[in-house]
């Protein structure tokens, strides 16, 4: 049952196969059970347990709220939550315990959703590995599966095999590993730079980064307000589809959502792609892009043209000014952001009492780590007076160039844009952390931030396995507000290649209990 | 097709050329790696001591002055394109309307919640110290002790 997607599950549901309790005591059992993987920093069991009791009331009288009712889910530690501590895995707001949901927490509490918990991050969504969060490094599912594993004892490895495991790509690496893992059916995770989908890449699951503005940010954490977008992981697209139809919509709470009336996401299956025009951007082949990743990346464009649709070359030519661009802008807002941390109303407070400025400047030293701390000094440095036009204003104007090139690509008649997800499939910590969070997040972000800073759709679906077993997912980038299409796209892409279940028998344990032995049904076929 | 155009790319030339329509963007750049400027600009010690004031963070160590520095070069990449008559761009959403709520007061009267968070409360008040005393200006050695 753990194994089948959102709309199976809630077919089964409807029909009484299993009832919301039964499935939340299944998804509690296997968080303990994964434990190690360290995907949750909350596990908010008697919360869920309570909605699943309550859902259970709804659909015994044949009430039930929608798709949502019932379903497990989870929600990354940026997003405010009432009542259940929301840490963003910093210190400086260690036990610190909202008193509001934020819009999209609570869109989907009143769907009926069954929250299981908050998940890991890097500290404050600032990373692309999630393992700089107080609370530890997140481990990828994937590092214990078969398909690993099998092809690891090909080569000599470490006395110690746990030694060696993977990152899961950040910054919601805590919400990819929970859906990878089975213990939720979706989870959300937010966006800035590619925080969604470079983590959905590395675990084998769907990232879908919404189009900016079609979904309330009231709640969510903020870093960048004028790049954040909350993101949906899940295991296959038609559930993104049907959490977007939830989450979308005009928020009063968040001025930046368009008052547009939101349109249907349910998603056609596509039987014709010849009308289609895919767009290959030229300058995302990079010189550091794995030669796996690549030859994937051409599989799937040569996929496209076979299939009748054109596929042709595109150039987004100031590609290699964008990371720079959106390091600038980020550090920048995130100064601006960070500033209300200031220990007075809310987290983290030192005891020193000397002056407020004394106060503010330990209580900050105490409660941020490194990341953190570098980036505030690096966006108040862009932002000095004799800076600000040379680097922040400069960089607003890169990036109206960047916006730009995309609006002439889809201009001139491409549909879709389809590049890599990541530079390569996940790596082991060991060897992620040799160099520091600044040049890590410049080489994870590097095919994601462009779609941020100009606030266009996104979704990294899995395509297939490299030759170590491990998954690597293609993005797919749509016209602004067209996120319809741009799934509906994505979903034709899965259905075609039909990428593999991980099998993680070996360490979910007796998995006939969990799984029901219907691994088989297990497809992304609807 | 585009495979034969992407081997075309990779042994171009990278980089070079400005112009509005730029093909300085053309080709692989190096992802992570540093194509440092000439000259790699020290941040002047006054500089620090400004930031750390206007941030109220601390570097709290040479190194971390240090990864300003990387990350200041890094930006400085910024300046190779040409943005002439380039307007900057605030939001992706400037050529939309976007509204604000009606100032009506709809919630609210939760005083007990919002007072909960906060460490130092008396009554209704959130406890500050005091506000007129600047922060010390900090020497050297205090400039890079550990945190």
């Amino acid at each position: 049952m753990l194994g089948r997607t959102l709309r199976e599950v809630s077919v089964a549901l409807k029909q009484g196969q299993i009832t919301p309790t039964e499935l939340c005591q299944k998804c509690l059992s296997l968080i303990k059970k994964t434990k190690f993987l360290n995907a949750y920093i909350t596990v908010s069991e008697e919360v869920a347990l309570k909605q699943a009791e309550e859902s259970e009331e709804r659909y015994k009288k044949g009430h039930s709220l929608g798709e949502l009712d019932g379903i497990p889910v989870a929600v990354k530690d940026n997003f405010s939550t009432t009542g259940i501590k929301t840490t963003c895995a910093s210190n400086m707001l260690k036990g610190y315990v909202p008193p509001y949901n934020a819009t999209v927490v609570q869109k989907l509490l009143d769907q009926g959703a069954l929250l299981m918990g908050k998940t890991n991050l890097d500290e404050f969504a600032m990373g692309s590995g999630s393992t700089d969060g107080v609370f530890g490094p997140v481990k990828n599912p994937w590092s214990y599966s078969k398909q690993y594993r099998e092809k690891r004892k090909q080569k000599p490895h470490d006395e110690n095999e746990d030694t060696n495991w993977l990152i899961t790509g950040g910054s919601s690496g805590g919400s990819a590993a929970a859906v990878s893992a089975f213990t939720c059916f979706a989870a959300l995770g937010s966006d800035t730079g590619g925080s969604t989908r470079n983590p959905a890449g590395l675990c084998g699951v769907v990232g879908l980064k919404p189009t900016y503005g079609l979904v309330s940010r009231y709640g969510l954490i903020p870093l960048v307000n004028s790049m954040d977008v909350p993101g949906i992981l899940t295991r296959c697209v038609d559930d993104a589809a049907t959490v977007l139809g939830v989450l979308a919509g005009h928020d009063c709470k968040d001025s930046t959502t368009v008052q547009d009336p939101v349109k249907s996401f349910i998603l056609p299956s596509l039987t014709d792609v010849s009308k289609l025009c895919i767009g290959i951007p030229k300058e995302y082949l990079v010189p550091e892009l794995s030669s796996e990743v690549q030859s994937l990346w051409s599989k799937a464009a040569k996929l496209f043209e076979s299939e009748g649709a054109k596929v042709i070359e595109v150039s987004l030519p100031h590609t290699s000014y964008s990371i720079v661009c959106y390091h600038v802008l980020c550090t920048s807002e995130v100064a601006s952001n960070m500033a209300r941390f200031d220990g007075l109303e809310y987290g983290h407070r030192c005891d020193i009492n000397v002056s407020t400025e004394a106060m503010y400047a330990a209580t900050r030293r105490e409660g941020f780590n490194d990341v953190v701390r570098g980036r505030i000094l690096s966006g108040n440095f862009f932002l000095l007076k004799e800076n600000y036009e040379n680097y922040f204003i400069k960089a607003q104007k890169v990036r109206r160039l960047i916006a730009n090139d995309f609006v002439n690509v889809f201009n001139s008649g491409v549909d879709v844009l389809l590049t890599p997800t990541t530079l390569s499939e996940a790596v082991p910590y060991v060897e992620f952390i040799k160099e520091d969070n600044r040049t890590r997040s410049a080489q994870g972000d590097i095919f994601t931030q462009a779609v941020n800073m100009a606030g266009l759709p996104a979704v990294s679906v899995p395509m297939a396995l490299s030759n170590q077993g491990l998954p690597i997912g293609l993005q797919f980038i749509g016209r602004a507000f067209c996120d319809q299409q741009l799934l509906t796209v994505a979903k034709w892409f899965e259905k075609q290649v039909q990428f593999p279940v991980i099998q993680l028998q070996e360490i979910i344990g007796d998995c006939s209990s969990v799984f029901e032995n219907d691994l088989a049904s297990v497809s992304v076929k609807q | 097709m585009w495979a034969r155009a992407a081997r075309r790319v990779l042994r171009a030339p990278g980089g070079g050329g400005r112009g509005f329509a730029s093909k300085a963007g053309g080709g692989g750049v190096s992802a992570g790696g540093e194509k440092a400027p000439p000259e790699r600009g020290r941040v002047p010690g006054d500089v620090i001591e400004h930031l750390e004031r206007l941030a109220l963070v601390d570097f709290g160590s040479r190194e971390a002055v240090a990864r300003l520095e990387k990350a200041v070069a890094f930006a400085d990449r910024l300046r190779a394109v040409d943005t002439d008559g380039v307007q900057p761009m605030e939001s992706v959403l400037e050529d939309r309307c976007l509204y604000l709520r009606p100032d009506n007061v709809v919630e609210g009267n939760c005083v007990e919640e919002l007072l909960q968070n906060a460490h130092r409360v008396t009554e209704e008040y959130f406890v500050a110290p005091p506000g007129n005393i600047t922060l010390p200006k900090l020497d050297e050695q205090e400039l890079f002790s550990k945190s």
